[in-house]
């Protein structure tokens, strides 16, 4: 084995510069950001790494198709209001993205560095220039000259803020419907602070706003106003976008008993109304001494790390697969290990066992077994004959997935959607079986990310504008 | 926001509201609800929508003070704003010919039981109403229930006017047939008016108001059992029918935040509302 020349100078490292983090010990007592971002020194040393490759393989990873390169290139030349303008040509949400895409899946997956090493750490880069401008205070665009045509959009998440940034800009008005007090979709009602933190939207959508965009919130689309009478108040094309915001449960014995919760009402008491300030804000949540969370995603890990924070002595992440087939963001996972969520793998709950007050304390398990693929090309977990056992428990949290949210299908005449009630679209355009009503993310695909959301959003943003000035 | 165009104060700690809302009215039904957001650190609070007037564009609210946020909602006076209203929510009640109908409404839900009645009776149905309340002060809605009633029972619960109890709706139900019970109050007034119309057999709706947060099904809080499947109360309901309700569930679930709801009502009252010098 030959050793590294050491008079030289190693050109690149293998592996990307960490980004500075809050102690675990000390973050799982509080709800401030986990992630505490780049310093400009680590950025331009992070940003060395990338190597300006001729042909790029990264930019195919990103649904979005930012370019990733040129953006990188102009943080290395320290031009970073430039790079900022680089990365919004095609993203609206930069710091958002920057902080909750799974880069592993997508972007970072592809890029060449991975043959040697670790890959250029692309999210964080992003992350960077984004917070970089709105230390800086974000600029307003001009806007463009009016085209005189009006679209609604139903939903200020990922799809509709982003096909909303889109048109504004194109020069379309465009009105955003969202059922809740306050914008934002997932981003605000899903995602922790401590992962996402609620001023970070707010900037972004506040970006949003400047181009011109309005946001009406309180509105249920499907209740206070139908599609159809959207299009009799003077709009030219409608996209939806309204997630899938219905929670699943088990389906098993005692999943009513108090002290169980769906991880959107858990998510949402925490994040949304910010229990976690109880009583400063008015929305209460109760906590036990010993939580178990059902499911391996993002939602899951959220759901566990919150626990924490309330003051949880124990927090269990109880999933049917194996380490391995974790569908959570990796950093995700590794911050919950960090701070000390503990993990029953291959152990699927079977029925909640409640006390005389009708409050969860046990939950019956049963270990599993991995067998062959199955559609999504995860190993098939099957139960494990005579493997039951109780798990103590006083809290649960059921993160075992979301299904589209139906008012819109279940009010809008012909609308065709699929057997699982998502809204049946065009992949490439979101065009839906109505002229001029487009759909896009969750409550197409079912769920799933927020930048896949964000890339059906921009894809239909682009079809509506074909559609409005050929109209 | 949305401003309270008038306020009235209907009994002791029960207050209504009139409140600008043009598009909410213009689609508001009977047996619907709104959910409120009284300021910034607000909680979001389920209320059924006891009345509408589509030309004003207003829609009206009849509250209880029992927690912290009924409460301070109660100071507001007229003129001033509610942060959020989202609404109409839930399927509006079921309203058609039905024949004989007998509404049982039993304290707040008194005044959304009124608007209800009044959509049956201009269905053409015949109508008897029972009204109660715990003790007589806090009987609401009287005068107008007994206008358009056919046959008009009052019942408290400690016999301060009018019956005492809920036993002599058996007599009622032995005397006459009906072809329909509606019944909007406490949950364990309705599990006993359900139970007590079991045995004649009439289709008896109650409206279900568990605890809930957003009110568009994404939660699941108010999650009831009825006929042994899982039901959300918001946007399943808030009808159910009332023979298939898993009645005690429903008293457990109602319970969880008991302890919580307490402790934010003794902050408010002896610190002086700590949530609202912070809005």
């Amino acid at each position: 084995m030959t050793k590294p020349d050491q008079s030289q100078p190693a050109k690149r490292s293998k592996k990307a510069v960490l980004m500075p983090k809050q102690e675990p010990e000390i973050r799982a007592h509080n709800f401030d950001e986990v992630a505490l971002g780049y310093t400009e020194e680590q950025a331009l040393e992070e940003a060395e790494r990338c190597l300006n490759c001729p042909k790029p393989q990264c930019i195919a990873g990103c649904p979005v198709e930012l370019d990733i390169p040129e953006f990188i290139r102009l943080i290395k030349e320290r031009k970073y209001e430039e790079a900022i303008k680089k990365i919004k040509e095609k993203n609206s949400l930069p710091a958002i993205c920057g902080r909750v895409c799974p880069q592993e899946e997508q972007c970072q997956k592809l890029c060449v560095l991975c043959k040697i090493g670790e890959p250029t750490a692309i999210g964080r880069l992003e992350r960077f220039a984004a917070d970089y401008e709105l230390k800086k205070g974000v600029e307003t665009l001009p806007l463009p000259k009016p085209t005189g045509k009006k679209v609604a959009i139903i939903g200020a998440g990922p799809a509709g803020l982003t096909a909303a940034a889109d048109l504004a800009k194109l020069g379309h008005e465009v009105v955003i419907f969202e059922a809740l007090h306050v914008s934002g979709g997932v981003l605000v009602y899903g995602i922790p602070e401590f992962r996402l933190p609620k001023k970070i939207v707010e900037a972004e959508v506040n970006y949003i706003k400047k181009l011109g965009v309005k946001i009406r919130t309180d509105v249920l689309i499907g209740r206070l106003h139908t599609i159809e009478e959207l299009f009799k108040k003077g709009f030219d094309a409608v996209f939806i976008g309204s997630g899938a915001g219905l929670p699943q449960f088990l389906r098993i014995s005692g999943e009513n008993f108090g002290g169980i919760y769906s991880a959107n009402e858990f998510l949402i008491r925490v994040n949304l109304m910010k229990s976690y300030l109880f009583p400063e804000y008015d929305t209460p949540i109760r906590i036990g001494k010993k939580v178990a969370v059902i499911g391996g995603g993002n939602v899951a890990m959220d759901s566990a790390r919150s626990a924490l924070r309330l003051g949880a002595d124990e927090v269990w992440i109880v999933y049917r697969r194996s380490r391995e087939e974790l569908p959570a963001r990796a950093e995700e996972i590794e911050n919950a290990e960090e701070e000390g969520i503990r993990f029953q793998f291959l152990t699927n709950p079977i029925r909640f066992i409640g006390d005389e007050h009708g409050w969860v304390k046990g939950m019956e398990c049963i270990r599993m077994e991995l067998g062959e693929p199955d559609a999504s090309g995860r190993r098939r977990p099957s139960p494990i004959k005579g493997s039951e056992f109780v798990m103590d428990v006083d809290t649960v949290v059921v993160a075992v997935g979301r299904t589209p949210n139906p008012i819109i299908q279940s009010t809008t005449k012909g609308l065709e959607t699929t057997k699982w009630g998502t809204i049946i679209a065009d992949e490439k355009t979101g065009q839906t079986s109505i002229e001029g009503v487009f759909a896009g993310g969750d409550i197409v695909t079912g769920e799933a990310t927020v930048i896949s959301a964000m890339g059906a959003g921009k894809r239909a943003a682009r079809a509506i504008h074909e559609y409005l000035m050929k109209k | 926001m949305y401003k309270i165009v008038a306020k009235r104060e209907l009994a002791p700690k029960i207050k209504l509201f009139e409140v600008d809302a043009p598009e909410i009215a213009a689609k508001a039904g009977p047996g619907q609800f709104v959910i409120i957001r009284q300021h910034e650190t607000g909680e979001r609070v389920p209320l059924t929508i006891t009345d509408y007037d589509r030309e004003k564009g207003t829609i009206t609210i009849v509250f209880n003070e029992v927690g912290k946020t009924t409460k301070e909602l109660g100071t507001f006076e007229e003129g001033d704003c509610i942060r959020n209203i989202a609404g109409p929510l839930g399927n509006p009640s079921e309203i058609q010919k039905f024949g004989r109908v007998l509404c049982v409404g039993g304290g707040v839900m008194v005044a959304p039981l009124y608007l209800v009645a009044k959509a049956l009776r201009e269905a053409g149905n015949e109508l008897v109403v029972v009204v109660g309340a715990r003790i007589k002060e806090l009987l609401i809605f009287e005068k107008e229930m007994k206008e358009i009633a056919d046959e008009f029972y009052v019942t408290t619960d400690d016999g301060s006017e009018g019956y005492q109890g809920l036993e002599f709706l058996t007599d009622i139900l032995a005397k006459k047939k009906f072809d329909r019970v509606v019944v909007m109050g406490p949950v364990i007034m309705m599990k006993t008016v359900s139970e007590m119309t079991k045995p004649f057999n009439v289709k008896t709706v109650v409206t279900l108001t568990p605890i809930m947060v957003d009110g568009m099904g994404m939660c699941g809080a108010c999650r009831v059992t009825v006929k042994g499947e899982t039901k959300f109360g918001c946007v399943d309901g808030p009808e159910f029918d009332g023979h298939q309700v898993d009645f005690d569930e429903l008293i457990k679930r109602q319970r969880v935040y008991l302890a919580e709801e307490r402790l934010a009502s003794v902050f408010y009252e002896k610190l002086g509302g700590l949530a609202s010098d912070e809005a």
